[in-house]
């Protein structure tokens, strides 16, 4: 089916409607074992080889649930300020595909474990509550090639190879409640939220969060509502959105599209939609099928589960610093503005410079040097602050040699060269290079009269009291020197010696 | 001495392979001849496996000659119903759908009987996937009663029923959901027991309505029966629904046999019109025996009875609805249709078309109707509310009573293809085992004789409380010997669909 | 309450049984008086009684986060109807437009 409508521009179509969104992610746990089996739940053996009776889903095979899978199921909900079910029950979702095993899903319908919590964001300077309407868990598919079509798609497949080493592994599902308010930033409201949502998994060391590779996986809900009207208008489920990125673009051009049927005086379809990596766009997801009834009842083959508040409890004594929190407190500690705190947090350096820190460094010189020196070479090179092949703990200790006075900050990137080059520690560098900055007036001396006698024109300037000439002068020294001077001393000797001397230090 | 072997019970076969009076091996070989010789008209086995069984034996003797301590029930045969899995044997559950099916694991019962010493002699005939009360819904022909070829051995576990009564196998295996233990137990004149609900492990059973299936053994005597459940029962972690306490002991109440004291109630409900007269005079007689055995005997109400059928036919659908969905075609079992144009839906549908029968795909649309968004709260919400006022009604039962009794079934063993027309007559075979599947609780069927009318076995059904299955025994095991002084010989001596009768012994009442 | 024979044939699409038109015609009448019977439950199941779903009442059973060895792929792909690459070849998902 193609759709002939054109998209509205994002501006005129945020002045004509009020977007309202919400976010489902599904996020893989990383538990040893799958959901309902001891399988292992670990990426990349060969296929079909991590299948047992349970997640195969054979004839006679029961589930039984992991407790891990449960206590980060709860843990998540507490991070994410949910109230814990007393009781609960899973229930199966049926319907049949064939990646999915038993042709129905252990799910969680009316009864799921967490309910009603909130996450914070800020965007933009302004405060974002996302409501936080459910998490529940539920049991991953197997993965399907699609063979014969072009590019691997479904559509046009003449048939499908199924590997079933993913069927079981634990999801957990966060459904968020709908997000009013948030005008022209709804895409990056949505975004942010999975940002956030993704350091709140992260920290709680629940998840890998790779979008990438599908641990942590987004759909967007998108309604328009012309601006002024008194109800919500029909919402889409935008699905297959993998990256930060996408989240945001499939939120804008979500309403781009809805906005040109609205003009159109058309109606939006409540329907489940496909976002498109190249082109940015979405398109209907619909089959000719029926409607879909999925039949939910609860889970005969489960008993309920129904966590004592001591074990909640428990699990809540467990949980790290989140990380608003621990922003709060490191912009605290280190005397940061939010502007410096966004630039850190842009840049993905915030853990490396805390950890940078924490080895050692002053906030200042850890900032300089990952937002500076190596945030350069990550543009350079195309890759992530964190990818680097330096560790927090190697500029810390540079950082400690240069405030030592051994080395200078041209030396030091010099030694930092060396590090990303593979050529050992901070230390070994140094010594195997030799460097260390020379004080020794005696040294500098011979230098600087080469210096002067070569540039006589630079030296009479100077004489005639335009100290700010002594750069070209400190410049050709340093040259010399192969940088190991230290270049304060040696501008103090050059204005000394052409008769400019300040009356900085004692003789 | 085979022919002997046959006849024995389990306990008096597996004292003699104990004290080495006979070996496993003779004992799994004239089993073996014996379904040889008849079970090509009883057909109470789906697939008979002579080498593994032979094997089994032999390791058994071995066993015991190496001076290693043997189970209770080591070297005696046993026919399992086609409904767990099993390494080396194929499983069916009597269906198209799986015909061929090898599955990579033995279920958990498997399992326990192969660590028994149990020689499993092969696979017993159900009706398929356990939906059904005379295993005419098998795909594979039905199994026929011992009494009366012609008629049903009850369902759906009437192959392990008829292997039992036709002297094929001396303990068998069955899975009880709605009587389908208990009812073929009744109708052939053998012992069947549907333990508690979580006392024997699920995993490894094919599911028909996970709420409700129960394995459960069936032999022809009561003790043999209890060494079995003892044998097959107990917790297990790869079934989260399993009970997580010891075995009831049941071998130690049906040595008891004993009911002085004890306080009986007929149920009210199970009785009067609609059963057949000589189904009602059996069991009254049963009744009056007891009393004079020191029972006290009362009559107890249990009014939600009556809607225990109605509650079961919407949730074992439901259930089995889903239960069935993953019979697709997609990773095992037959495939229809594939050629490479119709789709996997196409092709699912095609397949589950062909590969099972009416009876199951009555079943799944009516569960899918139950289930589907509009009528989930009148039909399957409502059901389990009558499972809760079911189990209300045994729990003040239980405050008067110590067991509970009725028939086990409304009539003796029907006409093969009386009732296969008419599904509503057919679930009739199940009003009185149905309550005891909806409320979890433990009951089983004892023979009490044969009806005057037809010649053809009666039931006794006791039921007990959740875990209380050591009662139950104590009262079949009483009943049990009381009739069988009075009759002087085993009730199955009468048996005589195979012309095999026991001279000298007085005809049929 | 009746079930007619195209609700008959929706729920056989639902549970993917390609019905012939006689099935049809036959479970229509069948399910019609099994239905009418089913539904006595109504009658006496009022509202405030709680559903029972499990009939031997336990909560909280978990098993350890421990790995059990796998079957391999040789022994799970013996048993399919067709294999390819080490995965279970399946006809294709979506059907023509
Ligand atoms: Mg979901
Ligand atoms: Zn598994």
């Amino acid at each position: 089916m193609t759709e002939t409508i054109t998209a509205v521009p994002y501006d005129e179509a945020i002045a004509r409607y009020e977007p309202l969104i919400g976010l489902e992610t599904h996020v893989e746990l990383g538990t040893i074992t799958k959901m309902f089996c001891g399988c292992p739940a670990a990426f990349g053996a060969e296929p079909n080889a991590a299948v047992c009776p349970v997640c195969l889903g054979l004839p006679g095979s029961l589930p039984v649930t992991n407790r891990s899978a449960i206590e980060y199921t709860i843990r998540i909900g507490l991070a994410l300020n949910c109230s814990i079910a007393s009781w609960c029950r899973f229930a199966r979702k049926n319907y049949f595909y064939p990646d999915m095993p038993k042709d129905y899903q252990i799910s969680q319908y009316d009864e799921p474990l967490c309910t009603d919590g909130w996450l914070d964001i800020v965007v933009d300077g302004i405060d974002f509550r996302v409501g936080i309407e459910r998490v529940h868990m539920e049991e991953d598919t197997g993965k399907s090639l699609h063979v014969g079509g072009a590019t691997g798609r479904i559509h046009g497949a003449d048939y499908s190879l199924v590997d079933y080493n993913r069927s079981g592994i634990p999801l957990v599902e966060v459904v968020t409640k709908p997000v009013p308010g948030t005008g022209t930033l709804a895409p990056v409201v949505a975004r942010a939220y999975v940002t956030e949502l993704r350091e709140v998994l992260r920290a709680l060391g629940v998840s890998d969060v790779r979008m990438e590779e599908g641990s942590l996986r987004c759909d967007v809900n998108t309604s328009l509502a012309p601006r002024g009207a008194s109800q919500w208008g029909t919402r889409t489920e935008t699905k297959n959105v993998n990256s930060l990125r996408s989240v945001e673009r499939a939120v804008r051009s979500e309403i781009e599209r809805q906005a040109a049927v609205l003009d159109a005086g058309g109606r939006v379809i409540q329907e489940t939609r496909h976002f498109h990596e190249e082109s940015g766009l979405t398109t209907s997801g619909r089959s000719k099928e029926e409607a879909q009834d999925y039949r939910y009842f609860p889970e005969p083959d489960l008993v309920p589960v129904a966590p004592a508040a001591e074990w909640v409890e428990q699990l809540r004594a467990t949980l790290p610093e989140l990380p608003s929190a621990r922003r709060a407190r490191l912009q605290a500690e280190w005397g940061l503005s939010d502007l410096d705190m966004t630039a850190l947090g842009n840049a993905g350096a915030l853990d490396l410079v805390a950890d940078t820190v924490t080895a050692g460094a002053t906030p200042a010189d850890a900032r300089k040097w990952w937002l500076g020196e190596l945030s350069r070479h990550a543009n350079e090179s195309g890759t992530e602050l964190a990818a680097l092949a330096v560790t927090p703990a190697q500029v810390a200790r540079i950082a400690a040699i240069v405030a030592s006075g051994a080395l200078n900050d041209t030396l030091a990137r010099q030694v930092l060269e060396g590090v990303l080059a593979g050529q050992g520690s901070p230390d070994e560098i140094v010594a195997a290079r030799g460097l260390a900055v020379v004080s020794d007036d005696a040294t500098l001396l011979a230098a600087i009269d080469a210096a002067i006698a070569a540039h006589q024109d630079v030296a009479a300037k100077i004489r005639n009291g335009k100290a700010a000439a002594a750069g070209a002068l400190v410049g050709a020294v340093m040259k010399a020197t192969r940088g190991q001077a230290d270049a304060a001393r040696v501008r103090e000797l050059i204005l000394e010696r052409l008769g400019q001397a300040y009356p900085l230090r004692d003789p | 001495m085979d022919s002997e072997l046959t006849r024995m019970t389990a306990a008096g076969i597996a004292a003699l392979v104990a004290a080495g009076e006979v070996s496993a091996v003779e004992v799994a070989a004239a089993h073996l001849d014996r379904i040889e010789a008849v079970d090509e008209r009883v057909h109470a086995f789906l697939h008979v496996a002579a080498d593994s069984a032979l094997r089994a034996a032999r390791a058994i003797d071995d066993r015991r000659a190496a001076g290693q301590p043997l189970g209770p029930l080591a070297g005696v045969p046993l026919a399992l119903k086609d409904v767990f899995t099993t390494t080396d044997m194929p499983t069916t559950c009597g269906s198209r759908i799986l015909e061929g099916w090898r599955p990579p694991y033995d279920a958990t019962v498997t399992g326990r009987l192969r660590r028994a010493g149990i020689v499993i002699l092969g696979k017993a005939n159900m009706d398929e996937f356990a939906m059904g009360s005379s295993t005419e819904n098998s795909a594979f022909g039905p199994s026929r009663n011992p009494w009366d070829l012609s008629r049903v051995p009850g369902g759906s576990s009437g192959g392990s029923s008829a292997a039992v009564a036709a002297f094929e196998a001396p303990l068998a295996i069955g899975t009880d959901t709605g009587g389908s233990i208990r009812q073929p137990g009744a109708v052939t004149g053998i012992v069947g027991v549907k333990p508690t609900y979580g006392g024997s492990s699920r995993y490894g059973v094919v599911a028909f309505a996970s709420s409700l299936d129960t394995p459960g053994p069936l032999a022809r005597t009561v003790l043999d029966a209890a060494l079995l459940h003892e044998a097959m029962s107990g917790h297990d972690p790869c079934d989260s629904t399993s009970v997580d306490a010891p075995v009831p002991p049941v071998v130690a109440a049906a040595r008891q046999a004993d009911v002085s004291g004890l306080r009986i109630g007929v149920v009210t409900e199970l009785n009067g019109e609609g059963y057949q007269p000589g189904v009602i005079t059996r069991f009254t007689e049963a009744v009056e025996l007891l009393e004079s055995m020191g029972a006290k005997v009362t009559e107890v109400s249990c009014p939600h009875f009556g809607y225990a059928l109605p509650a079961y036919y919407l949730i074992a659908p439901s259930e089995c609805s889903s239960n069935l969905a993953r019979f697709d075609a997609m990773r095992y079992g037959l495939r229809v249709g594939d050629d490479g144009t119709r789709s996997a839906e196409e092709v699912m549908s095609l397949t589950r078309a062909a590969g099972f029968g009416a009876e199951v795909k009555r079943r799944i649309i009516l569960g899918t109707y139950a289930l589907s968004s509009g009528y989930y709260d009148a039909y399957y919400g409502k059901a389990q509310q009558v499972r809760t006022l079911i189990t209300r009604d045994f729990e003040k039962a239980f405050e008067q009573v110590d067991v509970l009794v009725s028939p086990a079934t409304p009539t003796t063993a029907f006409p093969i293809g009386e009732r296969a027309d008419d599904p509503m007559a057919m679930y009739l075979a199940d009003l009185c085992t149905i309550p005891s599947n909806l409320a979890g609780n433990a009951a089983i069927s004892v023979p009490c004789g044969l009806a005057p009318e037809d010649g053809l076995p009666v039931g006794l059904q006791v039921m007990a409380p959740v875990l209380a299955d050591d009662r139950m025994y104590r009262v079949a095991a009483a009943v049990e010997a009381a009739l069988g002084q009075r009759r002087g010989h085993p009730l199955l001596d009468e048996a005589n669909g195979l012309g095999e009768a026991r001279p000298g012994q007085e005809g049929r009442r | 309450m009746s079930i007619t024979r195209e609700e008959v044939a929706h729920l056989a699409r639902l549970s993917r049984l390609a019905l012939s038109a006689d099935e049809l015609d036959r479970f229509a009448g069948q399910l019609d008086v099994i239905i009418a019977a089913v539904a006595r439950v109504q009658e006496v199941a009022a509202d405030g009684i709680p559903p029972t779903t499990h009939a031997v009442p336990v909560t909280n059973v978990f098993r350890e986060d421990i790995i059990v060895p796998p079957l391999g792929a040789g022994v799970v792909l013996d048993q399919a109807p067709a294999a390819e690459q080490g995965r279970f070849r399946v006809p294709r998902i979506l059907a023509e437009d």
